[in-house]
């Protein structure tokens, strides 16, 4: 697991999963459509990832299109590092 | 009664005034003239007409925001039936339980929800007819659909009403699990859009936001004020809500003159909608009701948006607004509490009472109590609630007893302390924690689930605790994963604690005061 992922697993579990097993918050886990993220809570990841990664997403990157799923999170903020 | 004229009337009235001016628009769309929205709902009444739908009947709306949406709801009052939308983004099974639940015959439904919602209004053995249609939006969906069904173009002559007749039925959650419909009709509608026409004074060159989603009450407001008066909608869609920037964008793009929604919606704006980029001239009055708005916040959205004037409205679904109060033009920098809900609208009266339904005495804090021609009619099926939530009194009035604590200031003014059952708002809707905890033990290994609401100045935390059959911990992704099949995204709690055993009282019930210690 890269640096990236990491910071984003750790975020998401301890602000929106308080108490889950991080080993259940695997690449395949719907963070949208599995009612973990809601809208508030997807624009507070979205802002985490900002501050975090020196990054600025887009208003219609902060969608389940773009946040649904780790891997799709990290592929998002490496494509604006490397942008 | 024969001088009555029902709200699709008024909004006949605004036809043949304005016919060339915009009715509505899609912020991100298209838009029609209130020439162009009459033929839409025409033909829709039309064919509800030929099936047989009138008055006493109730049209579902399983749609998104859109003009297609606006003219289901004007074709359905047009014919005499009452509308009952219901939010396309919550679970099927609750859409299909409410709509079965109040034996709806029509439902309109978007085509990719349309299967889902078949499939669970079968299981209850309700069979509505379903006309579908393909992705809302600008009109052209509704129109297709019914040219497609073959409904007839020509010009309806609206059915006559009488106040008492059903409107429109909106679900809210309800304490025993299950969401319960208020009912409420054209002369509840009216008595409200009336009021709002003395207090704003709208006119036909306004551009009013509607935010708030077809199901909310807000949108009663949004809709018929400014389509009562020759006014434009303009219509924002679910996805805006969520996109800051590009919502104040649309804001200003579409030279909105009265802004109305939830505070949350509002402080999201002030955050992160980056609202210094804009000139803000055209707004005229920010309106915003649903919850309490953070000092804080309401200073900071006025030194973004300094020129309009600002309302606070209160009420719940039974009454919509019913107290109001207009924010000081200058917030004094050491203020922290949030502004009173203010004074008994001009169409109702209050009264505030103890526990026992008696009056309390001048300046003493009590449930407030509402009476007068905008309160709903009752809960659709639901007797034994319908008794308990008007008061008991000789004075032959209809009091409809809120649950909101509030206390008259110095100034007449009433401030809202909390509510004296279970109920919270959660960004501006009706959240009963029973209907959550109802939810949680429809997960097979849940023994026992409570549910505590925890407010912050920024959020309030839904915080569920269980204790399982198994003795083994449910992974809490797995559990978030079965509330958004039950319930709706925002009454998901947003933490779950397992323990052996829920702590009870003496008489052994849910013990919640330690609970809360336990957060």
């Amino acid at each position: 697991m890269n640096e990236i992922e990491q910071k984003i697993k750790d975020y998401i579990l301890n602000e929106f999963l308080p108490g889950e097993d991080p080993a259940l918050l695997t690449d395949s886990v719907q963070l949208v459509r599995g009612g973990i993220l809601d809208s508030i809570a997807t624009l507070k990841l979205a802002g985490f990832l900002e501050e975090e990664f020196h990054i600025k997403l887009e208003a219609h990157e902060m969608s389940a299109d773009h946040l649904n799923t780790i891997p799709q999170i990290v592929a998002l903020v490496e494509s604006k590092q490397k942008a | 009664m024969t001088d009555f004229a029902g709200l699709h009337l008024r909004l006949k009235d605004s036809v043949e005034r304005f016919p060339d001016r915009v009715a509505v628009e899609e912020a991100e769309g298209g838009s029609v003239t209130y020439r162009e929205l009459a033929a839409l709902s025409d033909q829709f009444c039309n064919w509800l007409t030929a099936h047989g739908i009138g008055a006493g009947d109730r049209v579902g709306l399983y749609l998104p925001k859109s003009i297609d949406g606006v003219a289901a709801i004007l074709g359905s009052l047009q014919c005499g039936a009452a509308y009952v939308p219901v939010d396309p983004l919550a679970p099927a099974s609750r859409g299909a339980y409410i709509l079965s639940d109040c034996a709806v015959r029509v439902v309109v439904v978007e085509r990719a929800f349309a299967a889902a919602l078949e499939a669970e209004l079968k299981q209850l053995g309700a069979s509505p007819e379903l006309l579908v249609l393909d992705a809302p939006g600008g009109g052209a969906a509704l129109r297709a659909a019914l040219e497609e069904v073959g409904a007839s173009r020509e010009a309806t002559t609206c059915v006559p009403v009488k106040p008492t007749d059903l409107a429109y039925l909106l679900y809210t959650s309800g304490s025993t699990g299950r969401p319960k419909g208020v009912m409420l009709t054209h002369g509840n509608a009216l008595c409200f859009v009336d009021w709002c026409g003395d207090v704003f004074s709208p006119t036909e060159l306004d551009r009013f936001s509607s935010h708030a989603p077809f199901h909310f009450d807000l949108s009663i407001l949004d809709l018929f004020v400014p389509l009562c008066h020759g006014a434009s909608v303009v219509l924002f869609g679910e996805s805006l809500g969520k996109e800051p920037v590009r919502l104040a964008e649309r804001i200003h793009a579409r030279g909105i003159t009265v802004w109305y929604s939830a505070p949350s919606i509002l402080t999201m704006l002030v955050g992160q909608g980056q609202l210094d980029q804009y000139d803000w001239s055209a707004l005229r009055m920010v309106l915003f009701a649903g919850e309490v708005f953070p000092v804080k916040h309401l200073r900071a959205l006025k030194s973004l948006w300094p020129a309009p004037r600002y309302f606070n409205l209160y009420g719940p679904t039974e009454t919509n607004v019913c107290t109001w109060y207009e924010v000081p033009y200058t917030i004094p920098a050491e203020r922290t509490e949030p502004y009173p809900i203010g004074k008994v609208c001009g169409h109702y009266h209050g009264r505030i009472v103890d526990p026992e339904g008696r009056e309390v005495s001048p300046d003493s804090e009590g449930e407030l109590c509402i009476s007068g021609p905008g309160v709903m009619q009752g809960y659709w099926n639901l007797d034994e609630q319908n008794r308990r939530v008007f008061l008991d009194v000789p004075d032959g009035a209809c009091w409809y007893r809120t649950g909101d604590v509030v206390q008259p200031d110095a100034d007449g003014n009433l401030r809202f302390l909390g509510r004296r059952d279970r109920m919270i708002k959660k960004r501006g809707y009706r959240v009963e924690l029973g209907e959550i905890e109802a939810a949680l033990y429809r997960q097979p290994d849940v023994k026992e689930a409570a549910v505590i609401a925890e407010s912050t100045e920024e959020d309030v935390r839904v915080r569920a605790f269980l204790s399982t059959k198994s003795g083994q911990r449910i992974s809490i992704i797995a559990l978030k994963q079965f509330c958004i099949q039950q319930l709706p995204p925002y009454m998901i709690p947003d933490t779950f604690t397992f323990l052996d055993a829920l702590p009870k009282t003496s008489t052994d019930k849910i013990d919640y005061q330690r609970l809360k210690e336990l957060v």
